[in-house]
């Protein structure tokens, strides 16, 4: 649905989005990671048509949103960044309003109005003036406006933002539920979010895509995946250490934590070795030399990890 | 069929924009009392001994130079401050529609609260008998110089998100197209420069154009120039509406 090409955006001699390409497919949910100002705002503004790109096509639906702005701009439904709203309107009257430029008349606009609100969860607020509105409605009734047209694409600019934790957890059963229909893209601060909520992750970083992938993916980045944990008690640190790095399938140990008899380490794994378990061989060394084992386990990569680690400007990449 | 719609909408909602906050009945208020005061004092309506809206017509641009601005500053300043303008250009609408909705909006209110002095077109039918043809187009005069002020405060309303820069720049660019044609200025300019030079200084002013309509004579120069007035200035709000998004 929609397909992003070599995009570029310079503000001044300033590159605010630096040779972006991507494309999201009917029932996807891609997340936008990146830290503020890596470009995922200036991003969402090209492919909606708010700003023309430098140089670079994107295609909506198959229509070029320079080209043919208004068919590519049907297709989609926008939730800007602060999820804005007219100050003095009602959110009944705001709703309706979006209705009509989208072009829903008489019945079909009235229950276009009535879904976006029982969606929403605006039922309580719905005469209300948009002003006089708490910020999580006031977001919500953003979110109600870009849904307002059960649009093929959706594009939201950080929808949580804003929401305490039960709005949070019901916005992303919505994009969840929507999204099997439709293809939607979404950027957001919060790595659980996208954990629980996209297929796909990108990750954009002054201006470039730094990683491109399923959460899953992301994860096998993160400099501790697949490590093996072990609190060990009674056992110097050093003899673990020792013992650990007689394992042909570790690459190196690290000590965690050592006090009172207790040591917590890790053992990182050879990732040249493919085919190897690590836990396997840490359990057998630890049978083998009856060490008393409080808790081992395969440590999962943390997204956070993968984003500091991607992100930061003096890490190594590569890991 | 589409634009025109789209066009309605938005004429809509910002009508319906100025009547849900008290603003709209406090201008019509303001409004009326003005063009009252105007046109029965400081114009001395009834010392004139003439059956003739003369009074009344001849305050206006004075009085459009700060009530016009005032209605028009936050036509896009607003729209800016409240981010909304992202909502309404990604909306399938063309700049030029919600342009064109936005100015309509604000002129139809203007050409409402024009409407409502029609006591004073009674009053002088009632006291004596005035040319009405005389009365209509200074009424057409009016509501065209309404929209030319109008216009140019939609440009400069579109220039910053800070509404009272956008009025204070929308008064001065109407106060100077007051002035090029306003007697002092023009005699005091004629002292030292030709007549061809003051005639076409006079030329770019609302006074000169203005002044047809009051007599009850309709140049199509005079229509000409507020509807290239009007037209020049919205192509410039589209321009720079355009050149804040390309950034």
């Amino acid at each position: 649905m929609i397909q992003v090409e070599n995009l570029v955006k310079a503000f001044g001699p300033k590159l605010a989005v630096n040779n972006i390409s991507f494309a999201v497919a009917r029932g996807e949910v891609l997340g936008f990671l990146g830290p503020n100002g890596a470009g995922k705002s200036t991003t969402m503004r090209m492919v909606t048509g708010f700003i023309p790109p430098t140089s670079g096509t994107i295609r909506v639906g198959g229509f070029d949103v320079l080209e043919t702005p208004l068919p590519a701009k049907r297709l989609i439904g926008y939730l800007p960044e602060n999820a804005p709203g007219y100050a003095d309107m009602t959110v009944q009257g705001f709703l309706s309003f979006a209705a009509e430029l989208r072009g829903l008349r008489g019945a079909a606009r009235r229950s276009a109005v009535d879904r976006a609100v029982e969606l929403c969860f605006l039922e309580n607020v719905r005469y209300q003036v948009i002003d006089t509105l708490s910020k999580g409605y006031k977001h919500r009734t953003g979110l109600a406006q870009s849904l307002i047209h059960d649009p093929d694409v959706l594009i939201m600019d950080e929808p949580t933002d804003g929401l305490d934790p039960n709005q949070k957890h019901e916005v992303r059963n919505l994009i969840k539920r929507m999204g099997s229909k439709k293809a939607i893209v979404f950027s957001t601060h919060i790595l659980e979010e996208v954990e629980a909520v996209c297929s796909r992750v990108i990750i954009i970083d002054r201006g470039r895509i730094v990683a491109n992938g399923t959460p899953d993916e992301l994860k096998a980045r993160a400099p501790n995946s697949g490590a093996a944990w072990l609190r060990v008690k009674g056992v110097p640190a050093a003899a673990l250490t020792e013992a650990l790095s007689g394992i042909s399938s570790a690459a190196n140990t690290e000590v965690l934590r050592d006090d009172e008899g207790t040591v917590e380490i890790r053992a990182y794994p050879d990732k040249t070795r493919a085919g190897v378990s690590l836990i396997r061989d840490v359990a057998e060394l630890a049978a083998q030399q009856k060490w008393q084992l409080d808790e081992l386990r395969t440590e999962e990569g943390r997204l956070d990890e993968v984003f500091r680690a991607i992100t930061l400007p003096d890490t190594v990449k590569g890991h | 069929m589409n634009a025109w719609s789209n066009i309605k909408a938005i004429v809509k909602r910002e009508l319906g924009g100025y009547f849900t906050s008290p603003i709209a009945y406090v201008f019509l208020i303001i409004f009326l009392l003005l063009t009252g005061f105007f046109t029965f004092t400081v114009g001395s309506f009834f010392e004139r001994g003439e059956a003739s809206l003369v009074s009344f017509f001849t305050w206006h641009p004075w009085l459009y130079l700060f009530l016009v601005p005032a209605v028009g500053m936050r036509l896009w300043s607003e729209e800016r401050r409240l981010g909304t303008i992202e909502l309404l250009l990604t909306m399938p609408v063309t700049t030029w529609q919600a342009l064109v909705g936005k100015f309509l909006a604000s002129w139809l209110f203007l050409a409402l609260a024009l409407a409502l002095t029609f006591p004073v077109a009674i009053t002088v039918n009632y006291l004596g008998n005035p040319d009405n043809g005389v009365i209509f187009t200074g009424y057409v005069g009016s509501v065209l110089l309404a929209g030319a002020y109008l216009a140019i405060t939609s440009m400069t309303s579109a220039m910053t998100r800070n509404q009272v820069i956008s009025f204070i720049v929308a008064v001065l660019i109407c106060l100077f197209l007051i002035l090029a044609g306003y007697e002092p200025v023009t005699g005091l300019l004629s002292r030292f420069a030709s007549a061809r030079v003051v005639d076409l200084v006079a030329a770019f002013s609302v006074m000169t154009h203005f002044e047809g309509f009051q007599r009850g004579v309709v140049d199509l120069r005079d229509i000409v120039f507020f509807a290239s007035l009007m037209g020049f200035a919205l192509f410039t709000t589209g321009v720079i509406i355009r050149s804040h998004r390309a950034g």
